[in-house]
């Protein structure tokens, strides 16, 4: 199994969503993660889904994608072409005794405080998913009480763009 | 997709009906009031007139609580004729019928909850079978929706996997484009069903019509026209194979393009086999005809894809009931894929040379390269021949008379397609008379026979010969049913009575739910769990009797001797629909057959003999 990254631009219309979940579940597929949002055209939604699959079921997947009459256009970003990012919000139990630990921990990764309280932080960092990953590797030993992460968002990187061509 | 992509303009759905005038242009529709200017009008009148527009000759339906609003309007169309059926799954299996048998886009209509559940298994249906069908449901108002109202149903979501795309209208300014959306996508590209769910307070509503509406559909862009070095490169594998097929699906009767596959057949001499759906596709008197390929396809026809170094593809899709398993299907055979669905190609085995395109556009473009290729010569074929003339000497399609002096449903089913002949059109229902049909009715023309092979709806016939008659009503419809089937979906012969759908109905009453006994015996060490339907030992119900209660004639055939005369019998009767209960044994069964789960090359013929195994 491979992870993909697919950039899939979308009507924006209401059910959409449950179309291209629905066709990933029908067709045995399991979504890893997958954010939603606008673009620069207000019809158009861009998903950025995450799929492990081999990529002969891949290519049949895509195909199936471009089969709903909702989807404009997919673009499978490679990770070496295409910049990827995750949020994360995590509420880490931070008493006066390791606050200061704690904080040196966040500027390590660069990420930053968004809410204080006397017994716990929270911290909002954006990256990789391997980034993430790692912040939350430190951060638990001191107690994570509560987190939530966005799906991945990706761009290519360079000049040229995708919704440039698709959307008339 | 690049180049080959055709901006949607909504043309005319039924091209050749009078809302359709021909025109150089790609047709946009006629539409049925004075052009242009917006008319004040309610949503039910605009859905009225939008389905006057595009064409529509004829719609399937029931109304029911939320799409009442519509039927008033419908009442005073003078084009567009509604049919009253007596169960929901007749109107989608008819419009499906009408579908196949005209090549227009079949309409059906009910309203919302049960209404529109009922239409869940004919819609998936003509989803496997790629039909052109239009289905407009009735929906709860907007504000109840998602209340569990009175016969709210969610059918949008229940039908998304099942239907090529569906719409639930929320604002009625949007019915004309959405109903002209929904016939456009219906009939181009790969055809299938289109659902489209209207609220009732949308109907109600005061709200202005405009035609020709303009269509938003940015993500569809079918590709028709095949890329010229795919056909070519297509082209150098077909001159150049010494055992090569052509594997002809229904895609080609959709694509219409009967007479272009003829031409290539001919101009190469290559064996052609046709699918279930694509039977009448190619010619059964021609000589390069092998027949059927599949689970009960003719020896040759499985033989001749096992043993090929080429199968050419056409509008087919590598379907189980063809392949048998997979690894030991064609395992020689380079594969040309053509068909119009991308995701189709390479999906169950890899193409070698994949072609996008419409049918027709393909072979048009195949048979010109085809012929520039062989200026510089092309493999002879008699070797390959010499072998398949063998195979189709020593196992031509039979079958055997029952043993125990019962009549022979091959016999009946051959005898029927003789005297009603090759311009009548043949629906079936599914099971072992589904499968005789297919083999023993000789087929000549495109849309000649019509019946459910991707999802296997038993009760298919019935419903679909109704609307296969109202399509073309001067042409003879015989549905050829089994007693299993024919007890899901008989209710339909009382619309076709009082609507004057006079058509002819084979029940093969073999007393049993056949193809399920079959394998009973075949593999279930003849354990016969739930399959004798009490028909024979009963006649409960007597098939005469429902048939002349629901306004039929009734005949009933038990000897061999009688077949013929009743059959005239039933083919002299046009003013009303006939019903025959050929009462016939229950241990005859459908041979050659591959049995589900092995290899094509373990076909057998008959019962043990196998023919492509015996011979290695």
């Amino acid at each position: 199994m491979t992870i993909h990254t697919l950039s899939v631009l979308v009507e924006n219309k209401p059910g959409v969503l449950a179309r291209v979940a629905g066709l990933f579940s029908r067709r045995g597929f399991n979504i890893e993660s997958l954010a939603v949002g606008p673009t620069e055209h207000p019809d158009v939604s861009r998903m950025t889904i995450v799929v492990a699959v081999e990529d002969l079921p891949l290519e049949q997947v895509t195909k199936q994608l471009n089969k709903l009459i909702n989807v404009i256009k997919i673009v499978e970003l490679e990770p070496a072409a295409a910049v990827q990012r995750e949020l994360l919000l995590v509420k880490v139990r931070a008493d006066a005794t390791v606050r200061s630990q704690v904080l040196e921990t966040v500027q390590l990764f660069r990420a930053k405080v968004v809410d204080v309280s006397p017994e716990a932080l929270t911290i909002e960092a954006t990256g990789t998913a391997d980034k993430i990953e790692a912040l939350l590797r430190m951060l638990e030993p001191y107690g994570v009480r509560e987190m939530v992460q966005s799906g991945m968002v990706a761009i290519g990187r360079g000049p040229r763009s995708i919704t440039a061509t698709a959307v008339r | 997709m690049t180049s080959a992509t055709s901006r949607p303009t909504p043309a005319a759905a039924n091209p050749g009906t009078a809302s359709a005038a021909a025109t150089a242009q790609p047709a946009r529709p006629k539409p049925a009031p004075p052009t242009g200017t917006p008319v004040r009008v309610t949503g039910a009148q605009s859905l009225v007139r939008s389905l006057e527009a595009v064409g529509v000759e004829i719609v399937f339906g029931i109304p029911g609580g939320t799409i009442l609003p519509a039927y008033d309007p419908l009442l005073d169309s003078t084009k567009v004729r509604h049919v009253l059926v007596r169960h929901e799954q007749g109107a989608g299996h008819a419009a499906t019928g009408y579908a196949q048998a005209t090549g227009k886009v079949g309409v059906c209509m009910a309203t919302s909850g049960p209404g529109a559940t009922n239409l869940v298994t004919p819609l998936a249906d003509a989803n496997m079978d790629s039909v052109p069908v239009v289905a407009i449901t009735g929906q709860q108002t907007r504000g109840l929706i998602g209340t569990d109202a009175f016969q709210e149903a969610d059918i949008c979501g229940i039908t998304l996997p099942i239907t090529k795309h569906n719409f639930l209208v929320t604002d009625p300014i949007d019915i004309p484009r959405t109903i002209a959306e929904a016939f456009h996508l219906a009939r181009t590209g790969r055809p299938g069903p289109v659902l489209v769910d209207i609220p009732k307070d949308v109907l109600q509503e005061t709200t202005s019509f405009t035609w020709p509406p303009e269509l938003r559909l940015p993500g569809y862009r079918p590709t028709t026209r095949p890329h010229g070095k795919q056909v070519r490169e297509a082209a150098k594998l077909i001159c150049a194979a010494k055992r090569p097929v052509l594997y002809v699906g229904g895609g080609v009767v959709k694509a219409d393009a009967a007479a272009e596959l003829r031409e290539l057949a001919d101009l190469t001499g290559i064996p052609v086999v046709t699918t279930l759906m694509a039977r009448g596709a190619f010619p059964d008197s021609h000589r390069q005809h092998l027949g059927m390929p599949g689970m009960h396809g003719t020896v040759p026809a499985v033989a001749s894809m096992q043993r090929a170094d080429l199968l050419v593809a056409l509008g087919a899709r590598f379907d189980d009931r063809v392949t048998g398993v997979l690894d030991s299907f064609a395992p020689e055979a380079a594969i040309v894929h053509a068909d119009i669905d991308p995701a189709e190609i390479s999906k169950n085995r890899r193409a070698d040379v994949p072609i996008v395109g419409d049918c027709k556009e393909i072979l048009v473009e195949l048979l010109a390269a085809v012929k520039a290729e062989r200026a510089h010569g092309s493999a002879d074929l008699a070797e390959w021949w010499a072998m398949l003339d063998k195979l189709r000497q020593t196992y031509p399609l039979g079958y055997e008379w029952p043993e125990d002096g019962t009549l022979s449903p091959q016999y009946v089913i051959e005898r029927i397609g003789r005297i009603a002949g090759p311009e009548a059109v043949y629906t079936a229902g599914v099971g072992q008379h589904q499968m005789w049909a297919a083999q023993h009715v000789r087929y000549e023309n495109p849309r000649t026979w019509i019946n459910s092979g991707g999802l296997g709806t038993m009760g298919f016939a019935v419903p679909a010969a109704m609307g296969a008659k109202f399509g073309r009503p001067d042409t003879v419809v015989w549905a050829i049913d089994g007693d299993g089937c024919f007890q899901m979906t008989n209710q339909e012969l009382a619309t076709c009575a009082i609507e004057g759908a006079p058509i002819k109905v084979a029940v093969i009453n073999n007393g049993n739910l056949g193809m399920v006994r079959q394998w009973q015996n075949l593999f279930y060490s003849e354990r016969y769990s739930q399959t004798d339907l009490g028909t024979h030992k009963h006649r409960i119900p007597d098939f005469t009797l429902l048939a002349e209660a629901l306004g039929c004639a009734g005949l009933r055939c038990e000897t061999k001797e009688e077949v013929d005369s009743v059959i005239h019998r039933a083919m002299a009767i046009n003013d009303r629909p006939v019903v025959v209960d050929f009462v016939v044994g229950k241990d005859a069964q459908v041979w050659p057959m591959v049995a589900a789960g092995t290899g094509n090359d373990e076909i057998m013929a008959v019962r043990g003999i196998r023919p492509l195994f015996d011979e290695d």
